[in-house]
C-alpha cells in the first residue's frame, strides 16, 4: 500500500476511527491539541462522538461514561492535562473499563513549558491516580507506530478491561513522516458487560466501589492477576543491534530516534553499540534487559526527563551490570552528537577490560 | 391530607417494581435500605423509582450515582447502573446519553457532590443542553461524611466544619444552584421542591415524573433540586427535620419552577445513522484513491541521497509549508522523509523552523542538527543556524547582503532578497517557493515531476499553483545561475 505524508498527531485519530472509536472526549493542550482538531473533523462524520469537555476532569469521567455504555473512547492531553486525569484514570482501571489516553508529553512540573520532554514517564507509566492499579503504556517513535500502537492500544484496552496510554513526546505527535494504514475499517462489538439502556444489559453495573475488605482484595488480586498475564504477553521492545554490543543504549520516543543515530555513527567509528527501545513501558521489558545483560558490559539511558526510565533499568538489571546515565530536560533534545561523545567516553572506561592482555600490556 | 383528592394523588403501596426485591448490599440487612429514619433519599428514590414504572422505561434506564449517602443506588434500582467518582455524575451521564441516545440517563448527586466538587461538571452539562435528568439531593451538609459544611449550608447553621456556624464572611452564601442553571439558555426545565410536607412531597413526586417525561419525550436537560432532611446530622428527629425543611431552609431556597421550556421545545432529532464501515477510509482520506501517485516519478536505483535540511524564519513567511512541500517531493520520488516543525507559541510570536531529511535508506532521527543546507528567510534564523551548518554544506539566505561575521570559507552561500524577487513575480509571499527552487536545484536530487505532483497535493487555488510553479522554476535558474559563476 502507498504511504501519505501525515503527522503523528493525525494518525492517531484516523488509526483510532479505523479500530473502531467512536468517541473522543477532551480538551486542548499543546502540543497534543492537533488531536482534538482532528476528532472534531472526522468524528461526526463517521458516527462518532466529539465533545470538547470543560476540563480534562470532565473530560476523563466523559471517558468513563462512554466505556461503561460499551463505546470505543479516547482523549488525548500533555503533562498538566494528564495529571487532571488521573482520577478518572484510577477509576477506570478499579471499575475494568477500557479506553486509549494519549499523552503529547511536554515540558514540567507546573506549566513548565510546550517543548519537548519526557518527564511524564513516573505518572503515566508508575500510574499517577490513586490505588493499586496500573495502566498499559505503548510508546511510538515514529508515525507509522503512532498509527500502529493506537491500534494495539484499544485492543489492548478491551482484551485487559484497563486504561492504556500512548505515551509519546511533543516531536513524535508534531513531526510528518510516510504512514500506511489498514484497507479496512474494524467495527467494535458492544462488550457484553456493558451498561448500554436495554433489557439485555439491566443487570450490568459498573463501580470501582468495594467497601469489604475481603472483596477489595479480591478485586486488587484479580486487577494483579490481569497486569502479570499481560507482562507475559505483552511485552514489547526492539533490540537495535544489540548482537555484540558491548554497549546498550535505551531509550524510547524520539530518543529511540536519535539512538538509532548515535549507534551507527559509533559503529562507524569502531565502538560496539546497539540500542534497547521498550515499546511498552508497562509492562517493562525486562528479559531482554537480563538476556543482553549476558554479552553487554554496560548500559546507558538517554532520556529527556530527571532519571524516571533510568530507574526501571536499574529495577530490570537488578544489579547485573553497570547503568551509565545521559540527560536533557526542559526542551533540550539530545543531539546525536552529544550523545555520541558520551558513548565514546564510556567506550574508553570500560575499554581496557575487553581487550586482550597483550595488548594491556603492550600499552605499558 | 384534604389536599390531596384535590390534587388527584395516590399514595403508593408496596414496592416499585424499579426497585430490586431485596438488596444485597449487606447480607443481614437485605430488607432495609442504607437510609437513617426521616432521611430524604429513601422518599425520593421511591418517587424515583415510581416514575420509572409510571413510564414504564425500566429497561431503558441507566442511573448513574454519585458519592455520597446517595452511592448505593445500585442496590437499590433494577435498572442499567454506572457509579461515577465523586462530583462527576453529570459529565458521565452526558457521555452515557451521547454514547446511548435511546437511553434514558439519571443523574442523582447530593450538594456536596454536585454544588462543591462537581459545580464545573453540572454547570456545563446544563449549558450544553445534555439531554438527561439530573436529580439534585439538597440537604445543607456533608452527610456521608459525618456533618461538615456544604456549598448549600445556611447562614447560621452549625457544622462540624463550622462549628460556630457559617457566617457570609469569609464563609460566603449559601449557592443557589438552581437559580444559577436557570441563568443558562439550554435547559429545559428547572424547578426546586421540598419534602417539608405532604404538599411539598405530591409536587416533588410530579416534578421528577415530569424530568423524567421530559427525556422521554426527547427534550433537552431537566434539573430537580429537592430540598430534603438529614434528622441525623441536623440532630433532629424525622418529624423536626420534615418541618426545618419547610420552615427554614425554604427560606433561603425559596421552592418553585425556575425554568419550563417543554412546550415550545422540539424533540430533539435523531442522531444521524453511521456511514457503512467501507466508506470510512475514504472519510479519513487514507482511501487507495486519496493516496499520493506513490513512488510515480521514482529515481534511477542506486543513487545515494541524504539531503538534511534545517528552513527557519519568521511566522507567516511560510517556513513549515516550505518544507512540507519539500517531504512530500521526496516522498514522491520513492524516498524516505521525515519533517519535524518547531511548534507552539512560536508559531504566533518571531521565529519559526523545521527540520527535513530526505534519504534513500531508512530515516534514523528526523532531528537535523548538523545541516547540508540551511534555508535562512531572516537574519536572526541565519544567526540562529549558520554555525551548525556542516562543512562542505550550503546556505540559502533571504537577503541582499550575506552578514560579513557569517561568512565562513567551508559552506557555499545563496544570498538573494528572494522576498523581492517573489515580488516581482507577482506576490511576496511566494518567497519560500523561490528559495525552495533554489534548494532542489543546489541539491540536485529531487525529480521535477515529483515537485509538481506535491505543489499540486498541497495547494488548493490554482491562481498559487501557477505563481508557485514560476516561483520554483525561477529560484531553480537563480541558483543555476550561482553555480555558473563559481
Amino acid at each position: 500500500m502507498r504511504k501519505q505524508l501525515m503527522k503523528g498527531n493525525e494518525a492517531i485519530v484516523k488509526s483510532a476511527i479505523l479500530s473502531g472509536c467512536r468517541a473522543f472526549y477532551g480538551y486542548p493542550i499543546t502540543p497534543a491539541s492537533e488531536i482534538a482538531e482532528t476528532a472534531a473533523l472526522y468524528m461526526p462524520k463517521t458516527g462518532g462522538i466529539y465533545v470538547q469537555a470543560e476540563s480534562e476532569v470532565a473530560a476523563i469521567n466523559m471517558l468513563y461514561g462512554a466505556a461503561a455504555a460499551g463505546v470505543r473512547a479516547m482523549t488525548a492531553s500533555s503533562g498538566p492535562g494528564i495529571s487532571l486525569m488521573q482520577e478518572g484514570v484510577s477509576y477506570m482501571a478499579g471499575a475494568e473499563l477500557p479506553c486509549v489516553i494519549a499523552d503529547i508529553t511536554r515540558g514540567g512540573p507546573g506549566l513548565g513549558s510546550i517543548n519537548c520532554e519526557q518527564g511524564d514517564y513516573n505518572q503515566v507509566v508508575k500510574g499517577g491516580g490513586h490505588g493499586n492499579y496500573r495502566t498499559l503504556v505503548l510508546a511510538p517513535y515514529s508515525v507509522q507506530e503512532m498509527a500502529d500502537l493506537t491500534a494495539l492500544a484499544f485492543t489492548l484496552a478491551e482484551r485487559y478491561r484497563n486504561p492504556v496510554f500512548l505515551l509519546a513526546d511533543g516531536f513524535v505527535g508534531q513531526m510528518m513522516e510516510p504512514v500506511e494504514f489498514p484497507e479496512k475499517a474494524i467495527e467494535a462489538e458492544t462488550p457484553r458487560w456493558a451498561v448500554t439502556g436495554t433489557a439485555a444489559t439491566r443487570s450490568n453495573l459498573v463501580t470501582s466501589l468495594y467497601l469489604d475488605a475481603d472483596k477489595l482484595e479480591a478485586h486488587a488480586r484479580h486487577l494483579e492477576a490481569k497486569y502479570e498475564m499481560a507482562s507475559r504477553l505483552e511485552t514489547r521492545s526492539e533490540l537495535w543491534q544489540t548482537d555484540d554490543a558491548d554497549i546498550v543504549l535505551v531509550g524510547y520516543g524520539i530518543t529511540g530516534r536519535i539512538l538509532k543515530a548515535v549507534c551507527t555513527e559509533a559503529r562507524a567509528a569502531g565502538i560496539k553499540v546497539g540500542m534497547l527501545r521498550p515499546i511498552t513501558l508497562f509492562p517493562f521489558p525486562n528479559d531482554d534487559f537480563q538476556r543482553l545483560a549476558k554479552r553487554a558490559r554496560a548500559f546507558a539511558v538517554v532520556e529527556m526527563s530527571n532519571g524516571q526510565l533510568l530507574d526501571d533499568v536499574r529495577l530490570a538489571l537488578n544489579g547485573a551490570r553497570p547503568v551509565e546515565f545521559f540527560n536533557r530536560m526542559g526542551g533540550n533534545v539530545p543531539t546525536h552528537e552529544e550523545v555520541l561523545h558520551f558513548v565514546r567516553a564510556l567506550a574508553a572506561q570500560i575499554a581496557p577490560a575487553s581487550q586482550p592482555a597483550e595488548e594491556r600490556l603492550a600499552h605499558v | 391530607m384534604s389536599n390531596d383528592s384535590a390534587l388527584n394523588y395516590t399514595v403508593a403501596q408496596g414496592r416499585a417494581t424499579s426497585f430490586f426485591p431485596t438488596f444485597e448490599r449487606k447480607d443481614e440487612l437485605q430488607h432495609a435500605t442504607h437510609f437513617c429514619p426521616g432521611c430524604g433519599h429513601g422518599v425520593v428514590h421511591k418517587m424515583l423509582a415510581r416514575a420509572i414504572d409510571e413510564l414504564a422505561v425500566q429497561d431503558r434506564t441507566i442511573l448513574v450515582g454519585p458519592v455520597g449517602c446517595g452511592v448505593f443506588t445500585y442496590h437499590y434500582f433494577d435498572v442499567g447502573n454506572i457509579s461515577a467518582a465523586h462530583g462527576r455524575a453529570s459529565a458521565v451521564a452526558s457521555a452515557v446519553k451521547r454514547s446511548r441516545p435511546e437511553a434514558i440517563v439519571l443523574s442523582y448527586q447530593g450538594d456536596g457532590d454536585l454544588a462543591a466538587i462537581g459545580a464545573a461538571e453540572i454547570l456545563h452539562s446544563a449549558n450544553r443542553g445534555e439531554s438527561i435528568t439530573v436529580i439534585f439531593i439538597n440537604n445543607a451538609v456533608y452527610s456521608m461524611t459525618g456533618g461538615q459544611s456544604a456549598p448549600t449550608t445556611l447562614l447560621g447553621q452549625k457544622s462540624t466544619t463550622n462549628p460556630e456556624g457559617r457566617n457570609a464572611i469569609p464563609d460566603g452564601y449559601p449557592l443557589h444552584v438552581s437559580e444559577l442553571l436557570a441563568t443558562l439558555e439550554a435547559p429545559v426545565y428547572i424547578e426546586r421542591v421540598g419534602l417539608g410536607d405532604n404538599k411539598q412531597l405530591m409536587a416533588a413526586q410530579r416534578a421528577i415524573r415530569r424530568g423524567l417525561e421530559n427525556q422521554v419525550r426527547g427534550l433537552g436537560f431537566s434539573f430537580i433540586e429537592v430540598l430534603a432532611p438529614c434528622p441525623t446530622i441536623w440532630k433532629m428527629n424525622a418529624v423536626e427535620a420534615q418541618h426545618w425543611v419547610r420552615d427554614v431552609m425554604e427560606k433561603t431556597f425559596p421552592l418553585g419552577v425556575m425554568r419550563d421550556k417543554t412546550k415550545e421545545t422540539e424533540p430533539r432529532p435523531a442522531p444521524a445513522s453511521a456511514p457503512a464501515l467501507d466508506r470510512i477510509p475514504g472519510i479519513l482520506g487514507v482511501a487507495e484513491a486519496d493516496l499520493p501517485t506513490g513512488n510515480a516519478h521514482v529515481m534511477e536505483q542506486g543513487r545515494e541521497v541524504d539531503l538534511e535540511v534545517r528552513i527557519a524564519g519568521f511566522g507567516g513567511q511560510g517556513v513549515l509549508l516550505l518544507g512540507e512541500m519539500l517531504a512530500e517531493a521526496g516522498l514522491d520520488a520513492g524516498l524516505e522523509v521525515s519533517w519535524l516543525p518547531s511548534y507552539g507559541p512560536e508559531m504566533r510570536s518571531g521565529t519559526s523552523n523545521c527540520h527535513v531529511r530526505i534519504s534513500n535508506a531508512v530515516i534514523d532521527s528526523p532531528v537535523v542538527t548538523s545541516p547540508g543546507v540551511l534555508v535562512a528567510m531572516n537574519e536572526p534564523s541565519l544567526r540562529k543556524f549558520d554555525r551548525a551548518v556542516r562543512p562542505g554544506g550550503w546556505i540559502i539566505y533571504n537577503g541582499e547582503e550575506f552578514p560579513a561575521d557569517c561568512v565562513r570559507d567551508d559552506i557555499h552561500v545563496l544570498a538573494l532578497p528572494f522576498t523581492q524577487i517573489a515580488n516581482d513575480l507577482g506576490d511576496a509571499r511566494a518567497a519560500n517557493m523561490v528559495m525552495l527552487g533554489a534548494l532542489l536545484q543546489i541539491s540536485g536530487v529531487l525529480p521535477r515531476e515529483s515537485v509538481s505532483a506535491a505543489l499540486r497535493r498541497l495547494i488548493k487555488h490554482q491562481r498559487w499553483v501557477d505563481l508557485d510553479e514560476k516561483a520554483i522554476a525561477h529560484g531553480g535558474s537563480l541558483a543555476a545561475a550561482r553555480s555558473q559563476e563559481e
